[in-house]
């Protein structure tokens, strides 16, 4: 396939097309609204179903039924969009349905500033929705990644029957870049019931890695799904039992398979003293502010979250046993930082450099960041 | 005896709709609320209690003249 | 051991179900299924029952189909991806007052805009049951609730006009008292290729009727038989009988358009990527 000039948007667009989904519910929103009007566009030439819904809601809503009508599904939202879909998430999240939500973050609280970026929903996509849950989330910082991390989503989604966030930002979403794309990707297929109705078919059976492989409706397993706490059959169970084991089951379906899906991307980090982390758009500023650093001769290494949850924590814990300070960048009043810390336990200073001012950060500021840091240590 | 009934007991939950809906008093409801056939002489048939029972607890069958012989 | 052809449609195992002494939800899931039985083109396998929450939406966990019981307000959302993605399946809501005109009430205009072929059969029982008895969007004047304890002042809504105004290709109404006719009803919905919506009249004793002292679960309903007036017989009442706690039932609108599945598929085929070929 040959090169081609698009947006990081049209590239999520791509890639979810490529692994598989067939149906989109969308709201208009920016700067999220490229995806579905690029999917609007896409979707009937392969015999999917783009639909617009009447609110965040039921685009949620529509993508979940689809799901369990046997489609792959992906919505795509920002800010107040994503606030509003939170319950649903939720649901997902019970009921097991696969599904990918796209959020090109921008700066909130509210509507905020709504064509500006931000980072400011990290947190949010681990814990927007109440009660105790799973979920994961990916993070790209280019073009050519977030087509490939839309295929990894859609393919997570399905493997562990979850809702995964694509959670990139407004710089990534309308970034342009010239990308060459995969004419083939790997795809994981839908999950299917490994034996009959007769056979004693339960649907939230857990499998071996503990995701049940729950029937497509239609295909004659009459399964029943609800939000209430169930059991393997389907049907809500009030027992503590079932209620503590349902739970664990859904963390540890994600927990175990922690050290496949979690990314991240490292370099300058043999010699490395000190690490700037950031994840998303703000990863390609630190890039050059690290290249910058080691010009004037500090040995900082670069450390992206690729996978934003599942939290790499044993990997940053790791790697802050050999370093003498790290920097937290992220276009928030800082939020990542937190899990940063948690990780590093101590072993060596962290320092937030925040920014939450609807501009994107320059690599000098990221480099003062540094700077302060090294002063500090020193 | 123009009908035949299944009583479903386990399912009864005495709510009264078939006591009240039978034109000739034929149902009541015992000491425990549950339904039972009082007066099955009475009974023509007309399967109202079936129809409105909320609960599937109370099946009538009209025997056919020729059974009945 | 079943007694009735029309219960192979019920989760035997499930029942008896939980609504409370009374509560005329159970007569009206068993009008569904009567109606299904009567649509050869409605399989176990083909159909789909999706719900919301609130007392009537637990209804699809005791029908033996593939079931779905959504979040509160949202089953028609659900249940359009159901069908948009297979458009092969029939899809029936089963949703509440509270359910499909408070908290969903925006999924309920716009899926009736959209003429989602669906059959959505609300159960209005005009109070919110399983919360325990507040004022619901259907709670006519004057009546009480937990949270109207001084009589409702909230003008009630009338589901059917709003469902006809929004774009409903079939709208209906009857009463859990009129069984046979709501089971017609209900079935002609079934037929109808497009967003088919019946509002089927239910009586709430534990939380609506005792508060308003409408009496014993059979009272409630016979106040339907009393008050029900067939549409064909409230065309010709003037307008000075039209008084008290009178209301129509029957069949208010019906009409002949594409249902949004179909209209899609015309967009797949502009696309050139024809129909259901995923």
């Amino acid at each position: 396939m040959s090169a081609r000039l698009m947006q990081g948007n049209e590239a999520i667009a791509e890639g979810a097309l490529k692994a598989g989904v067939r149906f989109f519910g969308g709201y208009p929103i920016t700067p999220s609204t490229e995806i579905a009007e690029s999917l609007a566009k896409m979707l009937p030439q392969v015999g999917g179903t783009f639909v617009q819904m009447e609110d965040e809601i039921a685009s949620m809503g529509v993508i979940l039924g689809a799901s369990l009508a046997g489609k792959k599904v992906l919505t795509a939202s920002s800010g107040p969009g994503i606030s509003l879909k939170q319950e649903l998430i939720g649901y997902a999240s019970a009921a097991e349905i696969p599904a990918v939500i796209v959020n090109v973050q921008r700066v909130g609280p509210s509507t905020g500033q709504p064509t500006a970026p931000s980072q400011g929903d990290v947190m949010q996509a681990r814990w927007g929705t109440h009660g105790d849950h799973s979920i994961i989330v990916l993070s790209p910082w280019s073009v050519r990644e977030a087509f490939d991390i839309a295929v990894k989503a859609v393919n997570y989604a399905e493997r562990f029957r979850t809702p995964v966030i694509l959670l990139t930002d407004e710089i990534v979403g309308h970034l342009r870049e010239n990308v060459e794309l995969p004419a083939e990707v790997e795809i994981y297929p839908r999950r299917k019931p490994k034996i009959s109705r007769a056979e004693g078919y339960e649907p939230f059976t857990p499998d071996d890695d503990l995701v049940p492989n729950v029937a497509n409706f239609g295909e004659g397993y009459h399964i029943h799904v609800t939000g209430l706490t169930h059991d393997e059959t389907g049907f809500p169970v009030g027992s503590p039992k079932v209620t503590r084991e349902s739970i664990k089951r859904m963390h540890e379906k994600i927990s175990r398979a922690e050290d496949e899906i979690i990314e991240v991307h490292q370099e300058f980090m043999d010699d490395a003293e000190f690490a700037v982390v950031s994840f998303g758009g703000t990863s390609r500023t630190a890039y050059e502010a690290v290249l910058n650093a080691r010009k004037r001769g500090l040995k900082v290494g670069f450390v992206r979250l690729v996978t934003i949850f599942p939290f790499a924590t044993k990997i940053i814990r790791e790697l802050s046993k050999n370093l003498r300070g790290l920097v937290v960048a992220e276009l928030n009043f800082g939020q990542i930082v937190y899990e940063v810390e948690r990780a590093v336990q101590g072993q060596c200073p962290v320092k937030l450099c925040a920014k939450y001012d609807m501009t994107i950060f320059e690599p000098e500021e990221i480099e003062a960041s540094i700077d302060e840091l090294v002063a500090e240590v020193n | 005896m123009k009908s035949e009934f299944t009583l479903k007991l386990e399912r009864c939950k005495g709510c009264g709709i078939c006591v009240s809906f039978c034109p000739k008093q034929v149902l009541a409801l015992d000491t425990l609320g549950k339904v039972y056939v009082a007066n099955h002489e009475n009974c023509i048939a007309c399967g109202q209690c079936e129809l409105r029972c909320p609960d599937y607890a109370i099946f009538m069958d009209k025997i056919k003249k020729e059974a009945s012989k | 051991m079943i007694e009735r052809s029309y219960e192979k449609f019920f989760r035997q195992n499930r029942l008896p179900h939980l609504w409370c002494p009374g509560c005329g939800n159970g007569i009206v899931m068993k009008a569904i299924v009567q109606a299904i039985e009567k649509n050869p083109n409605f399989t176990q396998d083909n159909t789909v029952i999706v719900s919301g929450i609130g007392c009537s939406s637990r209804a699809s966990g005791y029908m033996d189909f593939d079931t779905l019981h959504t979040a509160h307000g949202r089953a028609i959302p659900f249940a359009t991806g159901v069908k948009l993605a297979n458009p092969d399946l029939n899809v029936v809501v089963i949703t509440g007052d509270g359910d499909c005109t408070a908290i969903g009430g925006n999924h309920f205009i716009h899926g009736c805009r959209r003429n989602v072929d669906l059959t959505v059969i609300l159960f209005n029982n005009n109070i919110y049951g399983m919360t325990g008895g507040q004022a619901s969007p259907t709670t006519p004047l004057g009546k009480k609730a937990t949270t109207a304890p001084y009589g409702s002042v909230d003008r009630p809504f009338d589901a059917c006009k709003l469902a006809e105004a929004a774009g409903a290709t079939y709208v209906a109404r009857s009463t859990a008292f009129h069984v046979q006719h709501l089971v017609k009803t209900i079935e002609d919905g079934l037929k109808n290729r497009g967003f088919s919506f019946i509002e089927a009249l239910v009586q709430c004793p534990t939380a609506y009727g005792r508060r308003n002292k409408m009496g014993e679960p059979a009272k409630m309903m016979a106040w339907m038989r009393d008050n029900a007036v067939m549409k064909t017989a409230w065309d010709k009442l003037p307008d000075d009988k039209k008084i008290g706690d009178k209301f129509p039932i029957g069949l208010f609108y019906q009409a002949e358009a594409e249902p949004y599945d179909a209209a899609y598929s015309h967009v797949q085929e502009l696309a050139g990527g024809g129909v259901k070929n995923a």
